[in-house]
């Protein structure tokens, strides 16, 4: 066992003593101790095919260490979900060679499509072989939402003069050339039914890719509709959005919703911040994370078990070279919060 | 002819001056402005080229819009190499690791493409070499 994921350990077990986690690392005696569940979150693999049976090596060691620091977790959660970009340019040859590294979870992964799982051919080979686009599921009183938001404009899509033409133009972040992601219409009136069965008390997770909030147009943290999809999502009193894509911790609140955003197995990325041209707005409650040192491979890269015991999202990131965080919903501020570094609003730069 | 120079010297520094002497033509301007954002461009091409390396990883994937790269804290000290070093060593690390290709000359086109595209995405940022 690594450093890291003994530190993870270790401090999911204090912040269990401190705040009554249900993670049950340790024992803990909870009034429906039944009801409460955890669930590992893995996202942005970017398996990337060089030619044949080859693939890059980097991007494979992240998805398997991954895979591998997720099994280990005992109790196991409840299950696991993957959160989209498993594969770079969106080849059947890396779809399948991402699916063989997650066949070594011990339970089969729920999957949300990414744009570069898509954008080759509009998700058929997904569909086909991984997972539909959108769904819903519930699980122990919580009811769970998978959006399809990496969606775009028909005019955009059909102006390429090949598939992998249009595949790689969506695959380069800052591409000037691509488009921004949007749910569209057909999809939020699925979810407009969908949710009408719901009670409004009932606790509500939606998993999308991309934010479901607008961060910063110019590299796609963002999404087109988002304010129509929160006015869906506004009736409920606990809601929680956990999307993928941004490649670093973000999390904010707006109104009643929770926003946390995953770790990517694959690399990190700068905050749009850093780009000195940029307008942007990433929200200010979050405390972001070091800049990744690129002779740690794997640094700023991981991945994270998930609780959500109080009807809002405990998000215990697992990082590979830096210390564990974990962002929880405070419910005295109403808000998502890191429980080690929110007031010191820096987290300790550890190395170069 | 010599008296008639410095008459002219004379003459030149009497007046009140009108424009500098040697002024930059707008000519030359925008041939230096073309010249040196043709390169950037070159740049931003090998910056996002899938053939720089060997593995098909690309410059960008990492860096988007050059970000992260710091080019106004070079040269400094890189701990794990154990030295001073300039920006250009650094892409070559990038391009030996990441990229799993072959380091470039110093002054290879493309190298000088490489660090104009990135240094001009961090244009007006203040330079603090040996910063981290």
């Amino acid at each position: 066992m690594n450093n890291s994921r003994r530190d993870f350990l270790k401090q999911s077990g204090l912040l269990l003593a401190a705040s009554t986690l249900p993670l049950s690392l340790v024992e803990i005696a909870f009034a429906k101790a039944e009801d409460n569940f955890s669930f590992a979150y893995i996202s942005d693999a970017h398996i990337q095919q060089i030619k044949g049976t080859q693939f890059v090596r980097n991007w494979d060691k992240g998805l398997m260490r991954a895979v591998a620091e997720a099994n280990l977790l005992d109790p196991k959660p409840d299950f696991v979900m993957f959160g989209g970009d498993l594969a770079q340019l969106g080849k059947p040859e890396e779809i399948d060679h991402g699916l063989e590294i997650l066949s070594a979870l011990h339970s089969k992964p729920r999957f949300v499509l990414g744009e570069h799982d898509f954008y080759l051919d509009m998700g058929e080979y997904w569909a086909k072989k991984v997972s539909e686009h959108h769904y819903s599921f519930d699980h122990k009183g919580v009811h769970f939402v998978v959006l399809n938001s990496i969606l775009t404009y028909d005019d955009w899509n059909n102006k390429w003069s090949s598939p992998m033409e249009r595949m790689q133009m969506m695959a380069g972040l800052d591409n000037p050339l691509g488009s921004p992601f949007m749910v569209g219409e057909a999809q939020r009136n699925w979810l407009k039914a969908d949710l009408a069965k719901v009670d409004k008390k009932t606790p509500v997770v939606v998993f999308s890719h991309s934010p479901l909030q607008k961060i910063y147009k110019g590299w796609n943290f963002w999404t087109d509709d988002a304010e129509q999809v929160q006015a869906l999502l506004k009736p409920f009193n606990k809601v929680t959005v956990i999307y993928g894509h941004v490649h670093q911790i973000q999390y904010n609140q707006i109104g009643n919703i929770s926003f946390h955003s995953v770790m990517a197995t694959a690399w990190p990325w700068p905050y749009p911040s850093t780009y000195a041209k940029a307008e942007q707005f990433l929200p200010k409650l979050t405390v972001e994370m070091n800049r990744a040192d690129p002779f740690f491979e794997r640094d700023a890269t991981g991945w994270q078990l998930i609780d959500i015991a109080t009807g809002n999202a405990a998000v215990h990131y697992s990082l590979a070279e830096n210390k564990p965080r974990t962002v929880a919903f405070n419910p005295k501020t109403k808000r998502p919060e890191d429980s080690e570094y929110q007031q010191q609003r820096a987290v300790t730069q550890n190395h170069y | 002819m010599l008296t008639y120079k410095k008459t002219l010297i004379v003459l030149a520094l009497s007046l009140p001056s009108l424009v500098n002497a040697d002024e930059f033509t707008k000519a030359d301007l925008t041939q230096w402005e073309n010249e040196f954002q043709t390169v950037v461009k070159q740049g931003r091409a090998a910056f996002t080229d899938p053939n720089l390396g060997s593995n098909g990883v690309v410059c960008a994937q990492c860096h988007p819009n050059a970000a992260n790269t710091h080019p106004e804290t070079y040269p400094k000290f890189q701990k794990q190499l154990g030295k001073v070093i300039s920006l250009w060593e650094m892409v070559n690390w990038c391009l030996r690791n990441p990229l799993e290709g072959k380091p470039l000359a110093a002054d290879d086109p493309k190298m000088t493409a490489l660090v104009a595209y990135i240094t001009s995405e961090r244009k007006g940022v203040k330079l603090e070499a040996g910063k981290h």
